[in-house]
């Protein structure tokens, strides 16, 4: 993974410093909290329902085990023990308070960390596959270029007070597990007939409000040009977005408003108006530094089958179960990506313990080259590890209680904190998430099932994607009872599409069971049992499974 | 209103400080009269091209420090125009966005603060190394480590 060399140790130790005096005239007094407000949001803190809560970028979802610890050590010291994974594979800490989150950012920044751009109008942090650079289907690994993103966005001195806060996803692989094309900026690597990679530029997807799925304004920006044609993309942007009302400044507003082909238009004009002197010059040595640090590591030569896995499937149900369900093909033969599910039964999805990422971390540095994701969707990856070392990698997380069997399946749901947290949210999420992992926890039932990824938000803001779930599940507050919209359709991949509302709100105790309906006529309607939901859906459209939601009423 | 230009409070002069539009109607026919104008953050600066070389301040107004369209403005201004007059930013011009202004190419500072001299020299040193180019003349990260 990247280190960081002088500069970037520089940058991060200064903005410490500069958040700890901003946090010392707050708490003497000098400043209000009024004006306090724009100086934490610049750091990722925000004051929540209950305290003041922290959010912590981890770029491109990667760690390693030093930097994991740190975050296991943070949790214990500063927090109640624990941590929450973002969608936007950050980390959060709900109980961190205002007087120590200097010293947290102090501690951060010895292992190469900080809390920049994961709030206010910036640039965030950029997010990525989890599975970058282990992937078969990759056509490059996407890190080194979302590594020059970070660096190029950081503190930029024009895009640092945007209409709005503003989110890049790039991906290296045909399969989107990125989520590019409901970001504010999605960058799809692809390859052009010469054969050099370049970017597919896809602007004006998003989630929230008014979602939507973005737009390609360019199907190959080439590598060397990519900085400064991102640049006339966000000048465009912050001279021609929205102020005037929050709801409608994001990039998708400008697009949908202007036109796609205006809007390229105004972006192109842009970039052929730069001259020389405004180029970012971006030499290839320096592209040619970052790359180095995401070499592949270096893998045995393997045989695709291992026989000590073979056996230990045979002889235990709970590990075939988990290996069938959460470890995927590796592009090495011999290892697997193993997806460490964060969202056991009953539990808020996302949460984990100081002494689980401790012992994830153990097993990053002992199986996977040190080497550990965080991904969008709230769980864990080691994405290098031995066929031969499965069975021991799944007997800890066993004993951690982070081998639960169901990623990409019913219980594997994307969940926002909701009000139980947030003091956005107009209901709770948690609750309505637990009771459908409760509904479906038997992993036969759930395996039958297949892939359906469920998402839940307690807001219009959709933190918890529910948008872009096959079923999406809106939390909304009606003369002070909590009711539950219910979308169908949505996806985030390539086939990236919006959810469809499928009629009137469920009160939160009918929602399982109303699910429950829909999942059935699911299984009586497909043609055969690898036709996913998601398939079903296409093939048939949306009534009968609108009339099983309503069937019970 | 204390102005901070290179660091200190200077005086200002008095002269009129034109809108765009006025500006736009007098500059043709009596430079002289038009040395000094205001950019609103829905103007175009591109519009001042032909007579950047007159021009001795443009203003650029940040009615709300969130609203970030005037780095935007200055930016166009210093390093696609190649305007080397005063760039002064006027209006909700706060502390804590000085170094990105700096960085974007003002050179003076309308602060509302009687310690503003030392409220500038104090915010613009808390970093000292930045990844972009920029209206400043720092060359970026990028290309100071293969120096």
């Amino acid at each position: 993974m990247y280190r960081y060399d002088e500069f970037d140790a520089q940058i991060v130790k200064e903005r410490a410093a500069q958040f700890r005096g901003q946090v010392e005239r707050r708490l003497s007094g000098d400043i209000t909290e009024d004006q306090f407000k724009p100086l934490r949001l610049m750091n990722g803190v925000y004051l929540q329902l209950h305290a003041y809560m922290l959010r912590i970028a981890i770029p491109y979802g990667q760690l390693d085990s030093r930097k994991m610890r740190k975050l296991a050590h943070i949790a214990r010291t500063y927090d109640k023990s624990y941590g929450h994974w973002t969608t936007r594979q950050n980390i959060q800490f709900n109980w961190v308070g205002l007087k120590d989150i200097p010293d947290v950012l102090d501690e951060l920044a010895e292992v190469e960390m900080h809390a920049i751009q994961t709030s206010g109008n910036c640039i965030r942090n950029v997010t990525s596959d989890q599975f970058a650079g282990a992937a078969a289907d990759e056509i490059e690994d996407p890190r080194p270029w979302c590594e020059i993103i970070r660096q190029w966005s950081t503190f930029h001195p024009e895009f640092s007070f945007l209409p709005r806060k503003f989110k890049f996803a790039v991906t290296g692989a045909d399969t989107d597990r990125a989520a590019v094309r409901v970001h504010d900026i999605g960058l799809h690597m692809r390859r052009n007939d010469a054969g050099e990679t370049g970017f597919e530029v896809i602007v004006g997807g998003g989630q929230g409000r008014t979602p939507h799925v973005g737009v390609t304004i360019n199907p190959f920006v080439e590598k060397a040009k990519l900085l400064d044609y991102l640049e006339a993309i966000m000048r465009v942007y912050n001279r021609f977005g929205r102020r005037d009302n929050k709801y409608k400044a994001r990039i998708k507003i400008l697009v949908n408003e202007t036109g796609a082909e205006e809007f390229t238009r105004l972006v192109e004009e842009e970039f052929a108006a730069q001259q020389s002197a405004e180029k970012i010059t971006l030499p290839q040595a320096e592209v040619d530094r970052i790359e180095a640090y995401f070499e592949p590591p270096a893998f045995e030569d393997l045989p695709e089958v291992s026989d000590s896995f073979v056996k230990a499937s045979a002889d235990d149900e709970g590990f075939a179960h988990w290996a069938k369900t959460n470890v995927r093909a590796h592009k090495q033969p011999g290892y697997g990506m193993v997806t460490i599910s964060c969202k056991p039964i009953g539990k808020p999805p996302g949460d984990v313990s100081d002494t689980q990422m401790e012992i994830a971390a153990d097993l990053a540095e002992q199986y996977s080259f040190d080497d550990i994701r965080i991904t969008h969707e709230q769980n864990m990856v080691l994405p290098h590890v031995k066929l031969d070392d499965l069975y021991a990698v799944y007997q800890a997380l066993s004993k951690a209680g982070l081998a639960t069997a169901n990623y990409e399946l019913i219980s594997d749901i994307i969940c926002c904190p909701g009000l139980d947290y947030c003091n956005l949210a107009n209901a709770r999420s948690i609750p309505v998430a637990q009771d459908l992992q409760n509904k479906f926890a038997d992993i036969e039932r759930q395996e039958d099932i297949g892939e359906l990824k469920i998402k839940i938000s307690g807001c219009i803001n959709a933190c918890g994607h529910h948008h872009v779930g096959h079923i999406g599940i809106l939390g909304v507050d009606r003369k002070g009872e909590e009711f539950y919209q219910i979308t169908f359709g949505g996806r985030s991949d390539e086939l990236a599409s919006i959810g469809q509302i499928a009629g009137p709100g469920l009160k939160q105790e009918d929602v399982p069971d109303a699910l429950e309906r829909v999942i059935e006529a699911y299984r009586d309607l497909r043609s055969k049992p690898s036709e996913r939901f998601i398939d079903v859906l296409d093939r048939l459209g949306h009534e009968p499974f609108k009339e099983a939601l309503y069937a019970g009423n | 209103m204390p102005v901070i230009k290179n660091g200190e409070i200077v005086d200002t002069p008095q002269g009129e400080i034109h809108t765009l539009g006025s500006f736009l109607e007098t500059a043709p026919n009596d430079i002289e009269d038009a040395r000094a104008v205001r950019l609103m953050p829905d103007d175009d600066p591109n519009a001042l091209e032909p007579f950047l070389g007159e021009i001795e301040i443009i203003e650029i107004s940040f009615p709300r420090y969130t609203d970030g369209r005037g780095y935007s403005q200055a930016q166009l201004l210093r390093r696609r125009l190649g305007y080397t007059g005063e760039l002064r930013a006027v209006g909700d011009v706060l502390r804590d966005q000085l170094l990105f202004m700096v960085r974007s190419g003002f050179d003076a500072f309308e602060i509302e603060k009687p310690d503003a001299a030392e409220r500038f020299a104090a915010a613009v040193k808390e970093m000292s190394v930045f990844y972009q180019p920029a209206a400043d003349g720092e060359i970026g990260i990028f290309a100071r480590r293969h120096a």
